[in-house]
């Protein structure tokens, strides 16, 4: 009784490919850039915008010259190739003295000190930055809180190990009176004990180290450091010693004892409140009539100091914010353990606040980092400092782009690689919390 | 950290500056170095070299003093400072004196505490402006836009100048000479004003030179000199002297290559007396006897300081004019060695 | 025997108790701390009024009211080279607060319009913002502001190139606005028969523009009693009456029959001599900072304007959608009131950087506080003690009054939870 029903299609049709304007590039550049009128205007501008930029940039980059031994000389060699007063840039005192600009005042025979300093950095933060790699790491991070400043000023070898010895002691004394009178007094214990050791014990064990086995480098003075080493100097040492000074004040600022809750948040809001440069005169300008007379610092450690509490502001905030994100689950757990406050702190709390931290930290460091060119504000030789230094030569006198597209290229290198690593851990953390 | 990096950059640099006080000259000498006070790069006066070393007009008077006080010239540390925190790293210690462009005046004489013990440039402020400006004298400027660089004693002057003359004008200072340079080459400002010093070397590194003059007016007096502490006279006398005697050189025909022969004694009493073979100046002064002989052959006299630096031959290319000596019809003139 | 209550047994007050019981504990490091912190803020004063003494400069404030000597081509008020350095620092605060007004504003609005083109759809235009964004945040700012500076200057034409028969460069809109590598030159109001001045001691304020402010204050609140009686009749009839022409005529009409009556006219900048003369001179330092500090903290507002829209949970627009409320209006009515708890304290904390981003100024010329009393007025007088701290205390209550009114900003608009 099978009816054949002429309408009723007994197979189907094959699938037909969509159509060209809907796939492939045509349909991608209808999709995303033409969609609408309004996205189609905005499409052309930007591409017009785009075209007058680059038009005007990018022949001025690619057909600079690259030797030359002065600007008089690229003048003369534009004159010679064009005729009609068109210039390009100028790549030739990049080339001259790009090594200033990155090592400062370092003798080229000493370059490697640095490098290795920032390895060494590098390695040290490595654990912190990438959890997965082995814990045994934390005794490069140690070692290198003692060995870079050592390889960026120079002097005995025994210096830098002796000062850690301290630490070892200070470390092992909080333990042993935390185990018996508690952690207060451990810290105290702790602090005195290294305090001791670094200003009376260390010297003399560095120098009769020294003696014995003679290993020293050369001493650099302050004033040769300069460049991206003294703006990497400043950032990192203004982040890691701020870094406890910034907890203290974090936990000061959530506390409820009235006094200290008071006092830390006003130096937090006062340090917020006025420009880093103005921090800067008071490093340069007046920290010398706070102290007793006589008393004299190097500028770069007055600069450092005054870096350091800005930091320390801003990092207390952040921390303050990673204190306040923690589920109020976990102060009430420890709470019901029992935990004093310092144990509740440094068992529970701060690891988890810290850890949510880091982003911020990171951002952190970029922003100090970013803002070290203040410096050449009050006549350190930093990147920028460099770049008038070496316009004060008759050489390079008048040049201006050439200079600043090379730092600018730098900073930019170094902030957009670690931004998009904070965005990365930014990312890790948050899927870890959910 | 903190405290590591305190300890090792107190090991590593200057952890007790002296005391400000009346014993820089032992200070020094214990210290083994003069610390002295530069700016942080001016054409001509002082910038660091591609070694990274200090070269410059004011740099080679700290090496005459390192070679006067230890026979080496090289037994300087010099510390760039902005015009700011100048007189006050002075006063702190942080440096034994100035050699940083500094204008003598009166209040900072008197008022800051610092004492001027000479004079080795004298400057005056000037104008620099476009030929195609179809200026030729600085009355003519009433309401052009004047580029001028903060933080001195320009501003002072120009202020004075043009209400002196009522006329108005628009100031843009700029933090630095390049900037300041930069925008007037790109049509920024009418008028270019600084120390007629530096003028003739922003002329010479403009791309067209011959399309800018200096105008004839100096509008001010800007004697530059070394700067002390105030009451220590010992060392004041050190610096005075020591300038002078470059000063002297020129005069009395000492050069870096003929210091070492006249030493050894001449007809000249004056000579003698200063190159130490006769009498006791240098011990009057706590230093060696043939202290300004050391100070002559480490950087020659003051003549060839400034043909070196910022002479006719450089491309600085200043004329000596006011700087010549007495002689000459210049201002440059030493007090008698006796 | 009811008043046989057992008495805790009384503690005697022991030393040790200031240590070991927590109920004094907390008191104990308390008062330790606040003697800490005081001796030590003791010990710094008293080194420094030794120390001030001993060179002879103790502190002092007297010399505010010297000549101050120097001139400052942008001023709000008047100032010229005679007046006392009290007077160039005032000069100076208000062009931070100038300088720091107009960033905050074009920052804001490059910040909204960039953080919607960074999520639009176009992808041209959305990886164009990423690029803007990841180029001017990793850079710093003191660098953009110098380069803004010299882009300016070199890029806009320079007085004399209006000159001649065949100008290179001609004034635009009407021959009114003058834009030279010098500054922008913009018409200014100016009455033919005007008012006067009131002369509050420290400035002038023009009785114009007060008379305006307050002929447009009270137009607003016309519209406004106006708006809430349509809603009242519109409750009680149901019907809502036109408010639209009443309100527009309230507020535009009074200020121009007066701007007639005081015969108002448009000042325009002329090429006379060397420069532009009359209108209103934005300088080029000014346009610059303006310029590089706007970019730059752009680049941070338009990253706060898209993680706001986007921490919105994304069935807050599709509930609306599906209500049949119009895109626009959602986004007005619906994602934004949302995002903007996210937006504001960023927006806050961008506000004060750049006023104290500001302070850069010193570096191109622009004669801001920094520049003026932290800047040449300190080198002037030697007083950098007095100087840097007056400075310093000036920021801090600028910073502290945008925080404080942007908190009461945020606690209005603050979600009202359980």
């Amino acid at each position: 009784m099978a009816r054949e029903i002429a309408f009723v299609r007994s197979e189907m049709l094959g699938e037909k490919p969509p159509p060209a304007s809907i796939v492939g590039v045509q349909g991608w550049i209808k999709d995303n850039l033409f969609s609408s009128v309004s996205n189609s205007i905005l499409t052309v501008v930007a591409l017009y915008l785009v075209f007058v930029i680059l038009s005007g940039i990018l022949p001025w980059i690619f057909l600079g010259i690259w030797n030359a031994e002065s600007l008089a000389e690229c003048r003369e060699i534009f004159a010679e190739r064009y005729g009609d007063g068109t210039e390009y840039a100028c790549w030739a005192v990049v080339k001259a003295r790009w090594h200033q600009i990155v090592f400062g005042y370092y003798s080229p025979d000493q370059y490697w000190r640095p490098i290795l300093g920032f390895i060494l950095i590098a390695v040290s933060i490595a654990p912190i930055l990438f959890p997965k790699l082995p814990k045994k790491l934390f005794f490069v991070s140690f070692a290198s809180l003692f060995l870079y400043p050592w390889l960026i000023w120079g002097g005995s070898f025994w210096t830098p190990i002796t000062a850690a010895l301290g630490a070892v002691i200070g470390f092992f004394a909080y333990r042993y009176v935390t185990e018996r009178f508690g952690f207060l007094f451990g810290v105290l214990a702790g602090c005195a004990a290294a305090l001791i050791w670094w200003s009376f014990i260390s010297g003399f064990a560095a120098s009769a180290l020294q003696s014995a086995i003679p290993a020293t480098i050369a001493q650099v003075s302050s004033l040769n450091l300069a460049g991206f080493v003294l703006s990497i100097t400043i950032g990192i040492v203004a982040i890691v010693a701020s870094l406890p000074i910034a907890i203290v004040l974090a936990l000061g600022r959530q506390s409820d004892m009235w006094i200290v809750n008071k006092l830390c948040t006003g130096f937090i809001e006062t340090i917020r409140g006025v420009p880093l440069i103005t921090l800067l005169f008071v490093a340069t300008v007046l920290l010398n009539y706070f102290l007793p007379r006589g008393v004299e610092f190097d500028v770069i450690l007055r600069v450092n100091i005054l870096v350091t509490l800005f930091t320390a502001a801003y990092i207390a905030e952040v921390i303050r914010g990673g204190l306040a994100a923690l589920p109020k689950g976990q102060y009430e757990a420890a709470d019901a353990l029992g935990l004093t406050y310092w144990q509740a702190q440094r068992q529970i709390i701060l690891p988890q606040a810290l850890k949510i931290s880091i982003p911020g930290i990171v951002s952190n460091f970029i922003s100090v980092f970013k803002d070290t060119t203040l410096v050449s504000i009050v006549a350190l030789n930093d990147p920028l400092g460099i770049a008038n230094n070496i316009r004060a030569n008759s050489d390079w006198n008048g040049i201006v782009w050439e200079l600043y597209g090379f730092i600018a290229l730098i900073f930019w290198v170094v902030c957009f690689s670690m931004s998009r690593y904070s965005m990365y851990l930014e990312r890790k953390l948050q899927t870890g919390h959910r | 950290m903190k405290t590591s990096i305190f300890i090792s950059a107190l090991a590593a640099a200057v952890a007790l500056g002296g005391l400000a006080s009346a014993q820089t000259l032992d200070d020094v000498k214990a210290r083994g170095k003069i610390n002295c006070g530069v700016t942080e790069g001016t054409l001509g006066f002082s910038a660091r070299d591609g070694e990274g070393k200090h070269q410059g007009f004011d740099v080679d008077f700290c090496r005459a003093l390192g070679a006067a006080i230890f026979g080496d010239s090289e037994a300087v540390e010099y510390i760039e400072l902005s015009s700011k925190n100048r007189f006050t790293a002075l006063s702190a210690g942080q440096v034994d004196l100035l050699y940083r462009t500094t204008t003598w005046t009166f209040s900072r004489d008197v008022d800051l505490k610092t004492s001027f013990v000479g004079v080795n440039y004298y400057d005056g402020q000037g104008f620099l402006v476009p030929t195609g400006l179809g200026v030729s004298s600085a009355k003519e400027l009433d309401g052009a836009t004047v580029c001028i660089e903060t933080g001195t004693t320009t501003e002072l002057n120009l202020a004075d100048f043009f209400r002196v003359n009522g006329m108005s004008y628009t100031p843009l200072p700029v933090g630095g000479t390049t900037e300041a340079k930069a925008l007037f080459e790109e049509g920024a400002c009418d008028v270019y004003t600084t120390d007629a010093s530096a003028l003739a070397g922003v002329r010479a590194s403009l791309k067209d030179p011959a399309a800018f003059q200096i105008l004839p007016e100096i509008v001010s007096k800007e004697p530059l000199g070394p700067t002390v502490r105030h009451g220590d006279d010992q060392w004041g006398d050190v610096v005075r002297w020591t300038q002078n005697a470059l000063v002297a050189a020129e005069e009395l025909g000492v050069t870096s290559a003929n210091v070492a022969e006249l030493a050894n004694g001449t007809d000249n009493p004056e000579i003698n007396r200063m190159l130490g073979s006769e009498g006791a100046l240098g011990a009057m002064l706590n230093l060696d006897a043939d202290w300004a002989a050391r100070a002559i052959a480490a950087t020659g006299n003051y003549g060839e300081i400034f043909e070196r630096n910022i002479g006719e031959n450089t491309p600085i290319g200043l004329a000596r004019g006011l700087n010549a000596q007495w002689t000459q019809g210049g201002l440059q003139y030493s007090p008698p060695f006796r | 025997m009811a008043d046989q209550t057992i008495q805790p047994p009384r503690e005697s007050f022991n030393l040790s108790m200031l240590l070991y019981d927590q109920r004094y504990r907390g008191l104990t490091i308390q008062v330790v701390v606040l003697i800490l912190v005081l001796s030590g803020f003791f010990w710094l004063a008293n080194n420094a009024a030794t120390n001030l003494a001993a060179i002879g400069k103790p502190i002092r404030f007297d010399f505010m009211d010297d000549t101050a000597g120097y001139d400052i081509s942008q001023h709000l008020i008047e100032y010229n080279s005679t007046d006392s350095h009290g007077r160039a620092t005032l000069v100076g605060l208000m062009n931070t607060l100038l300088v720091a007004f107009m960033g905050c504003v074009t920052a804001t609005i490059i910040g909204v319009v960039g953080g919607v083109l960074r999520l639009s759809n176009n992808w041209l235009v959305s990886r164009l913002m990423t690029l803007y964004v990841e180029i001017f945040r990793n850079v710093p700012v003191l660098l953009w502001i110098l380069v803004c500076m010299f882009t300016f200057t070199a890029l806009a034409p320079q007085p004399r190139e209006f000159r001649g028969e065949n100008p290179e460069a001609t004034m635009k809109m009407w021959d009114s606005v003058a834009v030279t590598n010098r500054g922008i030159y913009l018409p200014e109001p100016l009455f033919s028969r005007p008012l006067g001045d009131i002369d509050i001691g420290v400035f002038k304020i023009s009785i114009e523009l007060l008379v305006l402010l307050g002929l447009l204050a009270g137009g607003i609140l016309f519209a406004r009693w106006n708006a809430a009686r349509a809603n009242k009749i519109q409750a009680e009839t149901g019907e809502r009456p036109t408010t639209i022409w009443m309100a527009v005529a309230a507020i535009v009409i009074p200020p121009i029959v007066v701007l007639i009556a005081l015969g108002f006219h448009v000042g325009k900048p002329e090429l006379t001599g060397f420069n532009f003369q009359g209108g209103i001179n934005m300088s080029a330092p000014l346009i610059a900072l303006w310029l590089g500090l706007s970019l730059y903290t752009g680049t941070y507002i338009v990253e706060a304007v898209r993680s706001g829209i986007e921490s919105v949970n994304k069935g807050q627009a599709e509930a609306a959608s599906a209500l049949g409320i119009r895109p626009g209006r959602t986004m007005k009515l619906v994602v934004l009131p949302q995002a903007l708890r996210v937006i504001l304290p960023q927006l806050t904390s961008q506000y004060l950087n750049l006023t104290k981003n500001s302070s850069l100024a010193i570096a191109i010329g622009y004669m801001d506080l920094v520049a003026t009393l932290g800047g040449i007025t300190l080198n002037q007088t030697g007083r950098e003690m007095e100087t840097i701290l007056m400075t310093m205390g000036i920021y801090l209550t600028i910073s502290l009054l945008i925080s404080f009114s942007m908190t009461r900003f945020e606690n209005r608009v603050k979600l009202v939870e359980r």
